[in-house]
């Protein structure tokens, strides 16, 4: 985490771009730009920005965001409850859909149900999100009017609009994970299919459905749960172009937003967040692992 | 207006009034006009930021001492010669009445931070509160410039704040929101990155004129209007398309045959004046830093290769040989015969002349704004016709804002050139103009320093006359032709788009929201 705060320190710093004069806006002049400067204590060296900064952060304070007028961790708090609904509802979907199709084409490998699902999933990879994201505002949104084109209701408002207002993003963007996961799972479910233990689980008799629940799906489930914790971890912090399309205000636009505007408080903060979040996800990931396959341990 | 008369005239019309209460009539039943702004809004000081999507906030939270109308005149607004009757007090949002003290407390604010504001403040002797009610400017000497200023339209206007507001440092954003415009701004429902809300204020007393450009009276249709922020121009569309939005402030103009398409939808083209494509120098860069150099450019240069490769449609735009906006009162075409025609002949002696060195010109090139992006490439062009070596520099505009305010030289992270848009709202004269001040190292990005201009441009400040103000500002222009500080690319304008049942958009240089209604 030392190292990530240093270096998304050092890199905003370093790249070009001004917030003072971002924010003074384009009738300012070089004084009003010098004075907002010194205002936000941009003029101080940098070691004495970068202490001030970690003693905020000692302290659980990220600051004011330089633009909003507002604490960084209120921003924060105000974005994460859109991102990780997209997020779960996402990889809710994600899951129902692409471990069943992925073991699917591995039973029947080599079968039109397996090139159905491996043409999927090619086609799944080679669209970009946004298309697929327009193409079904075309349809349901515009043309049949069943859900909204955009928009992000909190859950507090309602459930039904909530819901209504998750479909098309959370299909937009399972549309790419689907792929990845059932691509993943098929290869997977394939390496354990041929294993000795499935061979005996059927000599003995078992029927098709517990031999790959039992001692399939649970034997192939490592690279399968730890695609699907990456997928969790990119989730939360890089869907800025679904919730771009679909209007929806979230960490990833959040992210985006102030890094066009050069609001280096809000960007270090959210950086510093993915990282926690990354970290402890693969924390969670790698611990699952002792359940899923007891032969590991740590 | 002599001395005398212009001190009794400021001191009458410093007199607060509410302006009779005029037809008002109540919002049916709940109305809430859903717009897609052009952008974000991230501050809400518009004193602080000379931002125009914080401007378009402060209309709608304040009100101003004075302002311009459809035809370019300044009006009273907050102010009036008549008679103060107790029960039409001016009220703040939060119901205190406004008094001298606040309007004063906010001029002051302003004029530390606005350019117009500061030339203003040059010709005050002393700013008096005299009552609760009235309050005196006192000049040193006469000057036209003082209800000019007062009545700014765009960026920074001086809106009117709370006093315990107005004590701010001009340099620290403020964080009460207290206006006594028409609208109230709810901090509560405020979602950076998401949208703004203003709901209607019932206590808000229009003035009996009908409305008309900024001036007037504002009297509000709907309940609530609500800033939707959609980044992404087609789901904008989409959701105006859908009935989800009411109004697209900007759309791109690629986009409008999908636009007009619509049954639904029309397109209102709400700021008549437009926009200005702008060339600006950096003259403290050589070859630059001669003006002969820099008048090559002006004969390079034509307006129409600019206005065709971004705007496209003929419909939006048109060549205006001239500084200030075609259409506006200190319109002109003085001095410009056989500038900007793409002589290159010309352009090529010109550069000889001056002894032009083969020095490549540092273009800086924004690649993330639409209705930018076109015009480097164009401006490339023409110069490398003209005679110039360029070395065109794309980047995002924020780096290009943070670059030019830059002195080191082109080669070493500074510039020579770029290319903008102004407001025509910004550009109506020369003190308001920020490219044409002149003043060295006080002046704007591009640091020009001639004496001529800047003696020019106090004579405008000084002159209260009309006619004698536009034979200054022809005078300015002449010497802009001789001494570059920047070169006008023509005009453009952008359209609303809003959907059928919303009706009542007025004219004017910024989007306003009073007098507008949904069915």
């Amino acid at each position: 985490m030392a190292v990530v705060a240093v270096v998304v320190f050092m890199l905003l710093r370093l790249t070009t771009g001004d917030p003072a004069a971002i924010i003074a806006g384009d009738n300012a002049t070089s004084q009003d730009v010098a004075a907002i400067r010194e205002k936000l204590g941009l003029d101080r060296p940098l070691a004495e920005q970068f202490v001030i900064w970690l003693g905020r952060l000692a302290r659980g304070d990220f600051g004011e965001s330089f633009f909003f007028k507002k604490q960084v961790s209120e921003l924060i708090a105000e974005r994460v409850e859109p991102t990780l609904a997209l997020a779960t509802s996402t990889i809710v979907l994600t899951v129902l859909l692409a471990v069943p199709l992925g073991v699917l084409a591995a039973w029947r490998r080599g079968t039109w149900l397996d090139r159905l699902v491996m043409g999927f999933s090619v086609l799944g990879f080679s669209v970009p999100v946004f298309v697929i994201g327009y193409l079904l505002i075309y349809l349901f949104a515009i043309e049949l009017a069943w859900v909204p084109v955009q928009g992000y209701q909190r859950l507090r408002d309602g459930l039904g609009g909530f819901l209504v207002r998750l479909i098309l993003p959370s299909i937009t963007l399972a549309v790419v994970f689907v792929a990845l996961i059932a691509r993943i799972t098929r290869a997977s479910v394939l390496e354990v299919l041929n294993a000795d233990y499935v061979r005996t689980a059927r000599a003995k008799g078992l029927a098709e459905l517990p031999v790959m629940l039992r001692h399939v799906l649970r034997n192939a489930a490592v690279p399968i749960v730890t695609v699907i914790g990456v997928g969790i971890a990119v989730l939360i912090g890089g869907v800025v172009v679904t919730e771009s399309v679909y209007s929806i205000p979230g960490l990833g636009r959040l992210t985006v937003d102030a890094v066009l505007a050069r609001d280096y408080p809000t960007v270090q903060a959210v950086i510093l967040l993915f990282s926690v979040v990354y970290v402890l996800i693969n924390l969670l990931v790698d611990l699952s692992y002792t359940f899923l396959d007891p032969r590991i341990r740590y | 207006m002599s001395l005398q008369r212009c001190l009794v005239a400021l001191a009458v019309v410093a007199s607060l009034v509410t302006g009779p209460v005029v037809w008002a009539p109540p919002a049916t039943a709940e109305t809430t006009l859903r717009v897609v702004m052009h952008s974000d809004l991230k501050i809400v000081d518009p004193i602080w930021t000379t931002a125009y999507i914080v401007r378009n906030h402060g209309y709608l939270i304040y009100d101003t001492l004075f302002s311009m109308d459809a035809k370019g005149e300044i009006k009273p607004q907050m102010v009036d010669k008549s008679e103060v009757s107790k029960d039409q007090l001016m009220l703040w949002h939060d119901g205190k009445p406004v008094t001298a003290e606040d309007c004063v407390a906010s001029i002051k604010r302003w004029a530390a931070k606005d350019s117009m504001g500061q030339k203003m403040m040059g010709f005050v002797k002393d700013i008096q509160v005299v009552n609760p009610k009235t309050f005196k400017i006192t000049l040193n000497e006469p000057t036209g410039l003082v209800l000019g200023a007062l009545g700014k339209p765009s960026s920074n206007v001086p809106f009117m704040m709370p006093k315990r507001v107005a004590d701010t440092d001009p340099n620290t954003q403020i964080s009460d929101f207290t206006g006594s415009g028409p609208f109230v701004f709810k901090k509560d429902e405020w979602k950076p990155g998401d949208k703004a809300v203003y709901a209607k204020f019932d206590k808000y007393k229009p003035r009996a004129e009908a409305p008309s450009g900024l001036a007037g009276g504002k009297v509000v249709k709907v309940d609530r209007v609500e800033w939707k922020w959609i980044p992404d121009h087609q789901t904008a569309i989409n959701a105006l398309l859908a009935g989800e939005v009411d109004m697209l402030e900007s759309p791109p103009h690629d986009l409008y045959p999908v636009l007009k398409a619509d049954a639904n939808v029309r397109l209102l083209n709400g700021n008549p004046l437009g926009n200005q494509y702008t060339f600006r120098f950096n003259a403290l860069a050589k070859p630059f830093d001669n003006a002969k150099v820099r008048q090559a450019v002006f004969y390079a240069f034509n307006q129409e290769d600019f206005l065709k490769a971004v705007i496209g449609d003929p419909a939006y735009y048109k060549t205006c040989k001239g500084f200030f906006p075609c259409g506006s009162p200190l319109s002109s075409t003085k001095g410009m015969d056989g500038l900007l025609e793409s002589n290159f002949e010309k352009s090529k002696a010109l550069l000889k002349e001056a002894g032009y060195d083969g020095t490549p010109i540092v273009l800086m090139h924004s690649t993330d704004l639409a209705v930018l992006t076109n015009l480097a490439p164009v401006a490339k062009s023409l110069l490398e016709k003209g005679g110039f070596k360029v070395d065109m520099v794309s980047m995002d505009w924020q780096t290009l804002v943070a670059r030019r305010a830059k002195k080191d030289p082109p080669a070493q992270g500074g510039w020579h050139a770029f290319l903008t848009s102004w407001v025509a709202a910004d550009i109506l004269n020369p003190v308001m103009m920020g490219f044409m001040n002149a003043s060295c190292d006080k002046a704007m990005f591009g640091w020009p320093c001639d004496k001529e201009i800047e003696s020019l441009r106090d004579q405008f400040a000084r002159e209260a006359n009309p006619a004698k103000q536009k034979a200054i500002a022809e005078a300015v222009q002449v010497r802009e032709t001789q001494y570059p500080t920047h070169i006008p690319l023509g005009q453009w304008y952008g359209a609303f788009a809003l959907r059928k049942n919303v009706d009542g958009v007025l004219e004017a240089p910024v989007t306003i929201f009073w007098n507008v209604t949904k069915k």
